[in-house]
């Protein structure tokens, strides 16, 4: 069944003009740091949400930004998991931002977020299976065609399963980019926590993943924890620096895709920038590392 | 499509938001162990996001009640109003309402009128940006066409009025000065503008804020200090025009010919 809806030329754009390089999670706490250092980064991401305000110090220094650095902008609110209808509020606000600032790529999440006019903040879980992956997909076609460009989807981390699952993750993520043209944001560190959660192999789900598709790469640090019955539990805080099994995981990722765009996120607890920067520098390591060059298919010519 | 595919997420949200509720129906941890530690970590992320938010939000009246009553009071005030938007920088705008209801802070009757000036200064933050009317050429209006004239205010302009002392209160606890004792017995009224990109709070004299209400509603000048003047019999007109063109609330005057 081929359910699109996009036009031709929303789906020939390309998802991502994002080099191929290390980028960093912007807060505005390190704003000085940048602008007195210039510091060497590939881009910037930020948060759509955190931008729709009228004016202030977040466009000022977005513009700022934005002038010296390729920019990524991230979505969380618009909950394309949801079971609902879109907000379309809410996706006109998102679209506002998009225009405003020309990103070289925008991704949202495979989550939902909000419930009737209710916004929860937390990127919540959805079973993958026919009924979800037909709102997914609607929803999805619906943002493109107001973004007038693909997206990325993010694959999330996910502490347990639904019994009314019928896809593993990677079969609903192939399906989604499939029926919509999207591309993917791969997060190895969702990948080493949904793993670890959920006990399957990371290295197998890199090894599955599309990569073909793949755009771009976050990673971040994660919280461990146990459940009650000893199982290790690990939580996508983006409050540590990487750690070594995602990195590893990471390298394996690259050995697969080739260099790509690769975004270090450290969301709470944030750290002075020389660590984060320092954290960015590592990860631009991995991507200059000598691999064979892993043949991406160009965007233009899918079918 | 089977039944067992909808996913009600109406019961995932009510479990979410209720400790008591075991996890919904459906979920599986691994080697399909119960999920209640599993689903716990979304419960923990949805109440710990929007504290934290509140947090930000409201420092001052954190610092007044201690972190522990104001998360305990945060999580209440969650519990019953969910951000309406994605856009967390609105959340909280019925927060000094709330406060004013929530028994537990009573002892602190200023409590909702610094949560009150605190959800300003976050507005006045994200809000549209404008450029203030130069202060010389405002001061060169003549005192008798200035009379006649209507301003335009600063789209980030917001007044409080207050019975007690609230910026006193507020810049004590931003500022790392010595807690003094503070007397508790005469009002403020607070002045939030943001001319370019800092946040500026000032007290007005008494009648400030109706005098700054009814510039706002198209007022001439003369007419604002009648409304002023209805607060403050002794309203400090002088002192009042000091202070809104030191924190630049103004970005127009137009002078009627």
């Amino acid at each position: 069944m081929d359910t699109r809806s996009v036009p031709e030329q929303t789906r020939a754009c390309a998802a991502s003009a994002l080099p191929a390089s290390a980028g960093v999670g912007f807060k505005n706490v390190h704003f000085s740091d940048i602008e007195a250092s210039a510091p060497d980064v590939g881009f910037f991401e930020v948060h759509a949400e955190n931008y729709m305000g009228a004016g202030g110090p977040p466009h000022a220094q977005l513009m700022q930004l934005r002038r010296d650095y390729p920019l990524s902008i991230h979505g969380v609110g618009l909950s394309i998991g949801g079971a609902g209808r879109l907000d379309r509020d809410h996706l006109r606000r998102v679209k506002s931002v998009v225009d405003r600032y020309a990103p070289a790529a925008f991704s949202e999440h495979l989550a939902w977020s909000t419930q009737g006019v209710s916004f929860l903040n937390d990127l919540l879980p959805l079973p993958y299976n026919a009924a979800t992956l037909a709102h997914v997909v609607a929803h999805m076609d619906e943002i493109q065609e107001a973004l007038g460009r693909p997206i990325l989807l993010e694959n999330p981390a996910t502490y347990l399963r639904f019994q009314s699952s019928d896809y593993s993750e990677i079969e609903f993520l192939r399906e989604v980019v499939r029926r919509t043209g999207c591309r993917l944001l791969l997060d190895v560190t969702n990948a080493f926590v949904s793993a670890t959660n959920l006990g399957f192999s990371a290295d197998d789900y890199i090894d599955a993943f599309p990569m073909l598709d793949v755009k771009e790469i976050h990673l971040a640090g994660y919280a461990e924890d146990v459940d009650e019955v000893g199982d290790p539990l690990l939580i996508d805080a983006h409050c540590a620096p990487v750690q070594e099994g995602v990195w590893r995981l990471y390298d394996r990722a690259l050995a697969r895709r080739g260099p790509v765009a690769t975004l270090i996120e450290w969301d709470n607890d944030i750290p002075p920038w020389p660590l984060l920067s320092e954290q960015a520098t590592r990860a631009e390591r991995f991507l200059k590392k000598d691999r064979l060059p892993l043949k991406t298919t160009p965007d233009r010519v899918r079918s | 499509m089977t039944l067992s595919a909808e996913f009600d997420q109406g019961a995932f949200v009510r479990a979410l938001l209720d400790p008591d509720l075991p996890a919904p129906d459906g979920l599986e941890a691994r080697h399909g162990f119960a999920p209640e530690r599993r689903f716990a970590v979304y419960r923990n992320n949805v109440c710990v996001g929007l504290i934290d938010a509140l947090a930000e939000r409201f420092p001052v009246c954190r610092q007044l009640v201690g972190d522990e009553f104001f998360r305990a009071m945060a999580h209440c005030y969650m519990r019953e109003f969910l951000p309406r938007t994605p856009m967390l920088f609105e959340y909280g705008d019925g927060f000094a309402t709330f406060v004013a209801s929530f028994e537990p802070a009573r002892e602190l009757p200023y409590l909702p009128d610094v949560a009150r000036l605190e959800y300003a200064i976050g507005q006045a933050y994200h809000a549209e940006d404008a450029a203030p009317a130069p202060i010389d050429v405002i001061r060169a209006i003549p005192p008798d066409q200035l009379a006649d004239a209507t301003a335009a205010l600063h789209p980030s302009t917001h007044v409080i009025s207050s019975k007690y002392p609230i910026v006193s209160i507020w810049r004590r606890h931003m500022s790392d000065e010595g807690l003094a004792p503070l007397e508790l017995d005469h009002g403020e009224e607070a002045l939030v503008v943001r001319p370019q990109l800092a946040v500026s709070v000032a007290a007005l004299p008494t009648g400030g804020s109706a005098f700054v209400h009814a510039l706002e509603d198209g007022r001439t000048f003369t007419q604002a200090v009648a409304a002023a003047s209805g607060v403050a019999a002794d309203f400090d007109l002088r002192g009042c025009l000091q202070e809104l063109l030191l924190a630049e609330a103004f970005t127009a005057i137009r002078v009627s010919r």
